[in-house]
């Protein structure tokens, strides 16, 4: 198959999964049957094009040309390819734990749930593989548009309120900020492709960096960079596999991403240091990390605390995008996908807990970990990955993303690093601690079994990734690094 | 031979079939009439644009007498355009309004419903292809009439108040124009649009030029429901029949936009527009419009109040483009004009299968309804998109293109209310989007249907036209930049 | 100065019958009247056209022995037929009025508001 019909394949495979999901809905085992194939194809595509990509392929394609001069097209670049790589074999992943998760819950309207989230998958695949910022721009607005009903799943008052605040946010920011944005770049340099080096060099002048910077790294709100980060604690009304896959990782991924395009193509690490585009804005960065790590410490329910821990983790992407040094770029690259497993096992665990023993604060959950000893473990393996203690993959990003405060000679910045580490242990311990070793005065653990066997499986498969990334981290490594620009 | 008579046959054909159907017996008979008529005229415009798009002009002498004396039909990419999205739409409307309108309409009334419908389509497709002021101003007043019955026809009593109203404003507006028109024949001699224009240059700094200027962009204005002259419009559009909102709505005002286009840069050139403060007028209405009128849509109760004061503020958007006076700015507003007629089209559509269906389009009476009718609503949430302006539809090349004129005149104030008119859309759009999906059905719930193919399938066209023209913009955009150079816009 | 004044009175006569008519419209709150004004309004209009098509010394445009100078013809062509305008919007207004008084029982716009806005 050719270079360009694979690439095409890829992207279109959930799209035409989606259809195939619509039209089984009578019949539900062939329906997930459906999904499921169609995330294996989905990711045995993605692998066979970055076997190829290494090999040295240049793999690009044009679609139609909306606008004269501004095509929609397709180019496969490290960093997309690593997106594309985390993006397609979590949703492989995520359909088997949904499955366990959406019977085990009873949940209604189950059809328009897997079918959203095919296209929702396309559309990060889409993103991932985006060879300018206009096609760049359409995925990420469908993502937002198809990931709306996903939110607003369970149709209850809390759920309409909390999809509001989520699209509201989401639509305003990317309509007023990011198109703005996108439009004074075109106005200015002519066009909206993706290079190394970036194309603003010579045509802006350097006090006006900062300011176009800003409006680009506000109106990517999926980077949940605050102030414009509540969108996703209000996105945690949607049922748990959602919010592990596509709140844990499509979602916000597709927003870290954009900003680490953007600040590697679009501006290039050069104009940036030389502009001091980002000094201002490493501390909305910084404050970020702190601040949500704060929040979390405070949150009962489980899934908010996960949510704030989110917000948190992914501001290391952004740091490492607005250090903008090749070091600082490969840690906030790696990030994305170490976090990316870790954060999905939790996820992961969370719905677990909330399907068998039906419990969704914290304080609720003494000894439950004795009844639930695999779920509490996936848990706590992802908690380590968090903090970034070896042998689990975060060390990596957080050794990476600190070298490169280092390396840009922030001090500050690395102490913030380290802080958060230590927060993170404050927020993310006490729950498999007090699964395994709190003390339950009901007697309210006995008569609870574990999470269906489709959801322990899921969980387990991520779990094992989290310690194999650390061990072998490299194809991700080598994507992050030649995306970085380095050696 | 036929080539050459193409743009007359597309006024006369619905002309002499109008008064054909009048007197036919029934119902179904007009309809079959109207419908055979609008698709001809669909099928001569398509192919009367064909001849025009590379930039050529046809002129069509009425009568034999060559211009300036006698009236001259001049068809060049703009005036194609325009036809052909008017014939559209009355194609797309007729099946559409089989059911709609004999459910709206007493049977004995509805051949004179067609007929009137077909003269309603004379006057727009004679103001799309005149090029003779005077002529304009006939074919404007028989769009009008027409309008102004057709809407009386609502079901409601409201009806016959708000056709009453918009007869009282449309006339004062269409004497002005006349007004205009005679200021400036005193001063030139001529009604042609072409030698109007020529005549005109040695003069223009005359104050009856100027007045006669100012008559013509005020009569027309109210076609157009330029913020003030807008308050015909929402309850117009609210108790006309739903077929005659999804007409009217798509195409009155963008006929009013397109001859605004050319009496404003065609006739009178762009120099003379920016040594007035016709731009700066423009502008700020504009703005004032957009704001206006999307806050004023946020608060309304009823679908199609919401849907009439989001049709204001987009033609304020067209104003906008009018008042930045350079090429981008007019292809802006050429591509909106055709862009807004399939987004209002679609949604007016959609609007009028929940009124077939529940008998009303007040949100009470709608909660939960886009669960039972699941294709009606997720047309609506197309369309409501592509009002937004989200990338893969048709609206966001027309905010693409709008932003991109601001900018290029360094205006960052027009740019900003441009994107604040999108979130203002948002919330309006979101408002109808929630009320349909996300409330739960009234009790008892009364088992209601989606509506019948006959009104979804043309709405459905339109949903797919939208999003094939916003990936595919070779007919909108390379047409409306090429009318925008043959005005001869931009300094 | 009197010359100016008294050497342009068709203008003025249109000016006095233009905002009469206008202004018939807008304070009039009775449907009819309000028909009546645009009537006024739209007849002003007429005699604006008319009067500046005349030629001095102009005849009648008919064609005939022994006269050379005749008044503009178009114009009197152009105000028949915004008089069958007139006359077509007269009509369809007034039939307006009599489905209204049907419908309300009045024809006094404020009784109508009063009416649609109390429901």
């Amino acid at each position: 198959m050719s270079d360009q019909h694979l690439i095409l394949l890829a992207v279109m495979l959930p799209f035409a999964g989606a259809l195939g999901i619509m039209l089984s809905d009578r019949w539900p085992n062939l329906r997930e049957a459906v999904t499921l194939v169609t995330a294996a194809c989905t990711g045995a595509a993605v692998i066979q094009l970055y076997l190829r990509f290494t090999d040295g392929a240049q793999l690009a394609i044009d679609l139609a040309e909306p606008i004269p001069g501004l095509a929609l097209r397709f180019e496969i670049e490290p960093l997309g390819m690593l997106f594309a790589l985390v993006a397609s074999v979590l949703w492989l992943i995520t359909s088997i734990y949904a499955i366990g998760y959406m019977r085990g819950h009873h949940e209604h309207h189950q059809t328009r749930f897997y079918t959203l989230f095919a296209i929702a998958i396309g559309s990060t695949l889409g993103a991932a593989f985006s060879g300018n910022l206009l096609s760049l721009f359409l995925f990420y607005e469908i993502l937002t548009v198809s990931t709306y009903p996903l939110v607003a799943h369970s149709g209850t008052d809390e759920a309409r309120r909390g999809a509001r605040t989520y699209i509201a946010i989401l639509l305003s920011s990317s309509i007023a900020l990011l198109l703005f944005a996108i439009l004074i770049t075109y106005t200015i340099t002519g066009t909206l492709e993706f290079r190394h080096g970036g194309i603003l060099d010579g045509k802006l002048d350097p006090a006006w960096a900062g300011i176009l910077y800003a409006l680009f790294l506000f109106g990517v709100a999926k980077a949940a960079v605050m102030p414009l980060h509540k969108w996703l604690p209000a996105a945690m009304v949607a049922p748990t596999p959602v919010s592990a896959l596509l709140h844990a990782v499509a979602v916000v991924k597709a927003g870290v991403f954009t900003v680490m395009k953007i600040t590697i193509y679009i501006f290039g690490t050069d104009f940036i240091t030389q502009a001091g585009a980002s000094d201002w804005l490493v501390w909305f960065a910084a404050g970020t990390i702190l601040l949500a790590s704060f929040v979390a410490m405070t949150k009962d329910n489980l899934k908010l605390r996960l949510a704030y821990s989110t917000i948190s983790q992914l501001s290391y992407v952004v740091l490492g995008a607005l250090l903008a040094t090749n070091i600082s770029l490969v840690g906030g690259a790696l990030q994305i996908t170490m976090h990316a497993f870790a954060k999905i096992t939790l996820f992961f665990a969370a719905g677990a807990i909330l399907v068998a023993a039906h419990k969704t604060e914290i304080s609720e959950m003494n000894g439950l970990g004795r009844a639930m000893p695999i779920t509490f473990g996936a848990f706590l393996i992802g908690s380590l990955s968090i903090i970034g203690l070896p042998p689990f993959g975060g060390m990596w990003s957080k050794w990476y993303l600190s070298l490169g405060a280092v390396d840009a000679g922030q001090w500050l910045l690395l102490t913030v690093l380290l802080v958060s580490s230590l927060l993170n242990i404050v927020y993310l311990l006490p729950v498999p601690l007090r699964g395994f070793f709190g003390k339950n005065a009901q007697g309210t653990v006995t008569g609870i079994r574990e999470a269906p066997w489709s959801c322990l499986v899921a969980m387990v498969l991520t779990s094992l990734a989290c310690v194999l990334l650390f061990f072998y981290p490299d194809p991700f490594y080598e994507l992050a690094v030649s995306a970085a620009g380095g050696n | 031979m036929i080539d050459q008579n193409l743009s007359l046959l597309l006024v006369l054909i619905p002309l002499l079939s109008a008064t054909v159907t009048a007197v036919l017996p029934s119902a179904r008979a007009a309809w079959l009439l109207a419908l055979a008529v609008t698709w001809t005229c669909l099928l001569i415009a398509a192919w009367q644009l064909m001849l025009v798009a590379d930039g050529s002009v046809i002129s069509y002498e009425l009568g034999g007498w060559s211009p300036p004396w006698g009236i001259e039909y001049r068809i060049d990419a703009m005036n194609a355009l325009v036809a052909l999205l008017v014939s559209g739409i009355a194609a797309i409307t007729l099946p559409y309004a089989l059911r709609s309108v004999e459910k709206e309409i007493s049977q004995h009334q509805i051949p004179l419903f067609y007929a009137l419908f077909q003269l309603c389509l004379v006057g727009l497709l004679g103001i799309a292809q005149t090029g003779d002021v005077f002529n304009l101003f006939v074919f404007l007043e028989i769009s009008s009439l027409s309008s102004y019955a057709l809407i009386a026809m609502g079901e409601q009593r409201r009806a016959l108040t708000s056709a009453y109203q918009y007869l009282i404003m449309g006339t004062i507006g269409a004497t002005f124009l006349l007004i205009g028109i005679g200021l400036v024949y005193a001063e030139t001699g001529t009604l042609n649009m072409m030698d109007l224009n020529q005549r005109l240059n040695p003069i223009l700094n005359h104050r009856t030029v100027h007045t006669g200027f100012a008559f013509i962009v005020v009569g027309i204005a109210l076609k157009l429901a330029l913020f003030p002259l807008h308050l015909w419009l929402p309850n117009a559009y609210k108790y006309a029949p739903s077929a005659i909102s999804v007409f009217l709505a798509a195409t009155a005002t963008k006929v009013a936009v397109y001859i605004m286009l050319r009496m404003v840069f065609g006739v009178f050139t762009d120099e003379f527009v920016e040594s007035t403060p016709t731009d700066h007028m423009f502008l700020l209405l504009g703005v004032v419009g957009v704001i206006m009128a999307s806050a004023a849509a946020i608060y309304q109760t009823d679908i199609k109040r919401l849907l009439a004061y989001s049709s204001i503020a987009q033609v304020s958007y067209m104003a906008l483009g009018i008042g930045l006076s350079s090429v981008l700015g007019v292809t802006a507003a050429l591509v909106h004009v055709f862009n807004h007629a399939l987004m209002k089209g679609a949604l007016f559509m959609a609007c009028g299968a929940l009124v077939y269906r529940l008998g009303s389009s007040r949100f009470d009476h709608l909660y939960g309804m886009g669960k039972r009718m699941p294709w009606t609503f997720v047309a609506i949430f197309i369309a409501g998109l592509s009002l937004i302006g989200v990338p893969g539809t048709a609206g966001f090349i027309s905010k693409w293109y709008f932003v991109r004129a601001a900018l290029e005149q360094q205006s960052w104030a027009i740019a900003l209310v441009i994107l604040l008119g999108s979130l203002l859309a948002v919330v309006y759009v979101w408002k109808i989007v929630e009320l349909l999906f996300l409330r739960p059905l009234p009790e008892p719930d009364t088992q209601v249907q989606e509506a019948p193919a006959s009104l979804l399938i043309p709405m459905w066209v339109l949903v797919i036209a939208n999003i094939y023209f916003g990936i595919n913009t070779e007919l909108t955009v390379d047409i409306a930049e090429t009318a925008a150079r043959v005005l001869g816009v931009g300094s | 100065m009197i010359d100016y004044i008294l050497g342009h009175y068709n203008y003025w006569i249109v000016i006095f019958l233009m905002m009469s008519g206008f202004y018939t419209v807008i304070s009039r709150g009775n449907l009819i009247k309000k028909i009546a004004g645009i009537n006024i309004f739209q007849t002003s209009v007429f005699l604006l056209y008319i009067s500046i098509g005349y030629v001095t010394d102009g005849t009648p445009p008919i064609i005939a022995k022994g006269y050379s100078i005749y008044a503009n013809p178009l114009p009197h062509v152009l105000i028949l037929t915004a008089i069958v305008v007139g006359v077509s919007t007269t009509a369809l207004g007034l039939a307006l009025v009599v489905r209204i008084k049907d419908a309300y029982g009045t024809i006094e716009e404020d009784e109508i508001h009063d009416q649609d806005h109390s429901l």
